[in-house]
């Protein structure tokens, strides 16, 4: 395959792991939602952990982002 | 720019532009960039902000509510992450994501309609990575004066099994050790994908638009539709990665007080 092309479609690739970080982040903020309506007084308390697990949920996606990026403009 | 299509370049938005050209020292040019201008901007910014807060009257206007809330906003959050050792780093935490939280606003705000083209310093990982580094440097500073060697017990979670301790604290260094970055390109990487993302709907719609008026309005349409939708999130997200910037260095400085 010319390197280019094979630059592009793994760019290209790199977006699945944008995917599945939206899968992440759907389940920290939907888990979090379902607990919070189960219980909503201890809700509040949790906000901080929620946080803390989107932002490590979403790293993820945007470290695929960082290896789309490479491929198109750095590699 | 191969994604670019038309003559719309996402990525020219990122340049950082000489305005003054400095002097040089030790062979590299310090100049003064668009880059410096709007985070002097953002200082100025702030500052004004605070200036409204600052009055300290008994019945709260306006301005001093706003600033009241914010001031209380961190301050709750640090002394339920530290503990009651936190008030001491309120002062920083809240530069930090009051500096972090212009910074992402002033990014987005529409100004380019004048003919003023606003830079979102934020979206660079020499500024991001600078601010993580401050970062972790207090963490390791303030880990080593209270804790002394015994900081290194970090490494060593609780009740970690001794046929475990060849593994367990191999981990945690990594996972110490990768900090600084994650907080540095999660920011960075946020706000690079945000505008690009932006612009390139903004390429559809003047491509759209150029190309006719049947594509104008069945691609340009939606896609400005969009750009609405999109700006509204990313208004969000300029808070969310502020909070969460100021959210994980205070879980990093509440390690450094407490070690687990």
């Amino acid at each position: 395959m010319d390197p280019t092309a094979a630059k592009l479609v793994g760019a290209g690739l790199a977006a699945i792991g944008a995917g599945m970080a939206a899968i992440g982040v759907g389940n920290v903020f939907g888990s979090f939602l379902e607990g919070a309506l189960r219980n909503p007084g201890a809700a509040d308390g949790q906000q901080g952990r929620l946080f803390i697990g989107f932002a490590a949920a979403e790293l993820l996606g945007l470290l695929a982002f960082v290896v789309a990026m490479i491929l198109i403009f750095v590699a | 720019m191969a994604a670019g299509g038309g003559k719309i370049d996402p990525m020219h938005q990122f340049e950082v532009q000489t305005i003054w050209d400095g002097f040089a020292l030790g062979g590299h040019q310090i100049a003064f960039t668009n880059s410096a201008a709007w985070m002097v901007l953002a200082v100025v910014a702030l500052v004004a902000f605070m200036s409204m807060g600052l009055k300290g009257a008994l019945v709260p206007a306006r301005g001093q509510m706003m600033v009241e809330s914010a001031t209380r906003f961190i301050d709750n959050m640090l002394s339920a992450n530290v503990g009651p050792e936190g008030k001491r780093y309120v002062p920083y935490v809240f530069s930090l994501f009051m500096f972090i939280l212009f910074a992402n606003i002033l990014g987005l705000l529409p100004l380019g309609v004048v003919g003023i083209h606003p830079f979102t310093f934020t979206s660079h990982f020499t500024i991001t990575g600078v601010l993580a580094i401050m970062s972790f440097s207090i963490v390791l500073i303030v880990g080593f004066w209270r804790h002394g060697l015994h900081f290194f017990s970090l490494f060593v979670p609780h009740g970690t099994p001794l046929w475990l301790m060849w593994l367990i604290p191999v981990i945690e260094l990594v996972s110490f050790m990768v900090r600084p970055f994650s907080l540095g390109l999660r920011l960075f990487v946020a706000m690079t994908a945000g505008h690009v993302l932006l612009k390139v709907l903004a390429g559809f719609v003047i491509n759209a638009g150029n190309a006719g008026i049947a594509t104008g309005v069945l691609v340009g349409g939606p896609s400005f539709l969009l750009m609405i939708g999109i700006s509204a999130l990313e208004l969000l997200v300029a808070g969310i990665q502020a909070y969460v910037f100021a959210l994980l260095t205070s879980l990093y400085i509440n390690d450094a007080v407490n070690l687990h």
